[in-house]
């Protein structure tokens, strides 16, 4: 048999609808049902993205736990090893590496929420061509992350970049920040933030959009402006943005995995490594044949993730209780 | 077969559309089954213009001696290729496709995913014509493929540059050490070399070893039969730590690919290169001509020790869940044949392993080959001969090492703990 893709799972738009149809036909037949049609209906349109979720995300989670208490090659039989990959793992210098470049990487990339909402605040102007210097400001974040490590990787490269030139016009020995094991992870950080500033000051512009005038007169009245005003007035009103912005900064902390693998894949000797590339190079690289010793390291990146979040929705919804 | 019942039992209108059903199914089943016999599918993993051409050169010859075979060739980057074998080995199985031997055939071997092709090694006088390679192709006292090709290392260096400077190819570590400092103080850096993907760095501690221990220590320690922390291994990085700390490699090599390595080679910025004979092409392509090109074996270290050298083979294997290993096997022997090595060699540039087969007429093969035949063993390379998961640790410690030698103590002990653990 050729291919394994099944393309009679791939249901159309238009299936969809019908099936729906077909239930809410079945439905107007029976009293219960019709009876309680809110209850129901919302369900009918969820069910296909919980299916999907359900199959795509949540089932492989659990997967890839129980995967972690295996040791396995991806080929061959697997070998129940209970705790051994964690008890490694804790005794992992490349993991401690990873995780200390993690915990850099959730410091450094959050400067892009203020930085964001500088550029949005500076954008948000009406003046000749805006929509143009807008446009500029976001392109960082429409280029592939692929692009954005290869242009940086040319700029840092200390024989032809553009930052060995600069460095060579100042009278200074140029820098190989890439093959530094202390500036690595910056340099890399650095390149990243690049879009991840894009991403929050789009945020802020469509939530600037909808900052009420009113209030902004009301203040402006009562004699509130410059940074009172930011702090009183316009954040607060801009806590849903703020709110996505640190969500999608700090995933995208967590899971920098495209990044490291453009512009370093780890290197120099593991010193620039993250967990997700980790993962990636024990597991599924070239030389990567642990399966399981890559599962238990997706399995401590879900739980520090998950630890964040939730600490960041419980904080949210007292907010929202209190306010 | 309940199927048919029903049908008999239903009848009238029923049975003749079910009928007409099964009359379809049927020639569908014929039809394809009858072309399926022969389809041999081939998967290659080479896509630059010489490996590509030798392939494809290869198999329209193939396809003119076995016209009753529908030959369907399937040519893929090499990055991808490694990504995606270990998916295609279990899924969707071709009937033939390159891969490396050593340790990286090693888990599909174990996992029953390479078919045993011991019987064309005996029906084809493999086992003589092909010597050089055996071992290597070898687990468990059978044979798991047949390699086409394979090359040599060694140093590349700027003739030019030598006769500038007087200089001539060293036979002992004492007159290499003697060479990498009169061009020092030429303000040219003695050795190129780029680490970035870490390869690099294994060919030039694999040299140093094999000079410094020989090919038994080699062997032992990619094995796991042998510490990293063993004496004679630490011999070998006192000796490496001599160019280190001297500064003989180029600066910033941790940034560069081996690619970029050749640019302060081919502008005269550095004079030479530890590198495989596939570097050839490179150099060629970034001007420089063959006269101010050559290579030298790597030198001596320790007085006498047997010389053995780095060969790395390239070689065609069957997936156990191939649909025509038949005619798989046919295209196995082919490629070993003298003749076809000669050609496909003679195209790449690289050298046939079969001993009946021609070697091209270039100095860098010539001498490769004079290199291999009068060796005493052949390395596949540190990559290939350790596994996987001790090779990619290792690796990172070699370029460690070229970045920090006083780290040494620690990266021994480092690649010691991923040693005990990932041989069992």
């Amino acid at each position: 048999m050729g291919g394994v893709t099944p393309t009679h799972l791939k249901l159309s738009f238009i299936d969809w609808l019908l099936f729906l149809q077909q239930i809410a036909l079945f439905d107007q037949k029976k009293r219960i049902y019709s009876e309680n049609k809110l209850v129901f209906a919302p369900w009918y349109f969820l069910l296909p993205a919980i299916a999907f979720f359900l199959v795509y995300v949540i089932i492989p989670i659990f997967q890839s736990v129980w995967i972690s208490f295996y040791e396995w090659d991806g080929l061959g039989e697997a070998q129940w090893v209970g705790l051994a990959n964690y008890i490694e793992l804790f005794d992992d210098e490349y993991f401690y590496t990873s995780l200390k470049n993690n915990c850099i990487w959730l410091i450094l990339y959050l400067f892009a929420v203020p930085i964001g909402l500088f550029i949005a605040l500076f954008l948000n102007q009406i003046v000749f061509g805006i929509r143009f210097y807008k446009s500029l400001f976001f392109f960082p974040f429409v280029i592939s992350q692929v692009v954005v490590g290869l242009i940086f990787a040319w700029f840092y490269n200390p024989n032809f970049g553009l930052l060995a030139y600069i460095f060579l016009s100042l009278g200074l020995e140029p820098i190989a920040i890439l093959s530094d094991e202390e500036l690595v992870t910056y340099g890399i950080i650095f390149a990243g933030l690049w879009p991840q500033i894009a991403y929050c000051m789009i945020l802020y512009l469509t939530g600037l959009s909808n900052v009420s005038k009113d209030l902004m007169e009301a203040a402006r009245l009562d004699g509130a402006k410059g940074l009172k005003m930011l702090w009183h007035v316009v954040l607060p009103q801009l806590r849903p943005a703020t709110f996505i912005s640190v969500v999608v900064t700090v995933i995208g902390a967590l899971r920098s995995f495209d990044m490291v693998a453009i512009m370093t894949e780890g290197g120099p000797y593991g010193s620039s490594n993250v967990l997700a590339y980790y993962m990636y190079e024990t597991a599924l690289s070239e030389y990567g044949f642990r399966l399981g010793y890559g599962s238990a390291i997706a399995t401590v990146l879900f739980f520090i993730m998950l630890i964040y979040i939730s600490y960041f929705l419980w904080r949210l919804y007292k907010n929202e209780r209190e306010a | 077969m309940e199927f048919l019942l029903i049908a008999f039992m239903i009848g009238g209108e029923m049975y003749t559309k079910i009928k007409l059903i099964l009359i379809s199914l049927l020639s569908v089943i014929l039809i394809s089954s009858a072309s399926f016999a022969r389809d041999l599918v081939i998967t290659f993993d080479d896509m630059n213009p010489g490996p590509k051409a030798a392939f494809e050169n290869a198999i329209a010859k193939f396809q003119k001696e076995n016209p009753d075979i529908n030959v369907i060739a399937n040519n893929g980057d090499r990055e991808e290729h490694k990504a995606a074998i270990r998916n295609f080995l279990i899924a969707d199985a071709p009937d033939v496709t390159s891969w490396y031997p050593g340790n990286r055939m090693r888990p599909f071997v174990k996992a029953g995913l390479f078919e045993d092709v011991s019987d064309v090694w005996d029906e084809n006088n493999f086992h003589e014509d092909l010597a050089a390679i055996k071992p290597t192709m070898t687990i468990g006292g059978r044979q798991w493929g047949v390699p086409y090709s394979y090359y040599q290392w060694g140093v590349y260096y700027r003739k030019d540059i030598f006769d500038k400077l007087g200089l001539f190819e060293p036979n002992t570590w004492v007159q290499f050490k003697y060479i990498c400092e009169t061009l020092k103080k030429n303000g040219i850096a003695p050795i190129t070399i780029g680490t970035r993907y870490l390869w690099t760095a294994a060919g030039v501690f694999d040299y140093i070893n094999l000079r410094t221990n020989g090919y038994k220590v080699h062997n032992d320690l990619t094995a796991g039969k042998i510490k990293y922390t063993d004496p004679r291994i630490r011999k070998t990085f006192e000796y490496w730590a001599e160019l280190v700390n001297a500064g003989y490699f180029i600066e910033n090599h941790a940034s560069m690919a081996w690619q970029d390595a050749v640019v302060p080679f081919a502008n005269g910025e550095a004079a030479m290169y530890v590198m495989g004979n596939f570097s050839v092409d490179a150099y060629k392509n970034a001007g420089l001509t063959y006269d101010q090109i050559d290579f030298f074996k790597f030198p001596e270290i320790t007085k006498d020790m047997p010389r053995a050298e780095e060969a790395p083979a390239d070689a065609f294997f069957i997936p156990t869940n191939a649909k025509n290993k038949r005619d798989a096997k046919k295209w196995l022997a082919f490629v070993a044949r003298p003749d076809v090595q000669s050609e496909w060699n003679e195209t790449i540039g690289q050298l046939p392993i079969n001993s009946k087969a021609k070697v091209a007429d270039d100095k860098f093969i010539t001498e490769g080959f004079e290199t291999l035949n009068t060796a005493v063993g052949l390395a596949q390379f540190y990559d290939r001969d350790a596994i996987p998961e001790m090779a990619a640790a290792g690796m990172e410690g070699f370029q460690e090492f070229m970045m920090n030698p006083d780290r040494l103590d620690k990266i021994l002990k480092r690649l010691d703990k991923i040693q005990s653990k990932v041989y069992k």
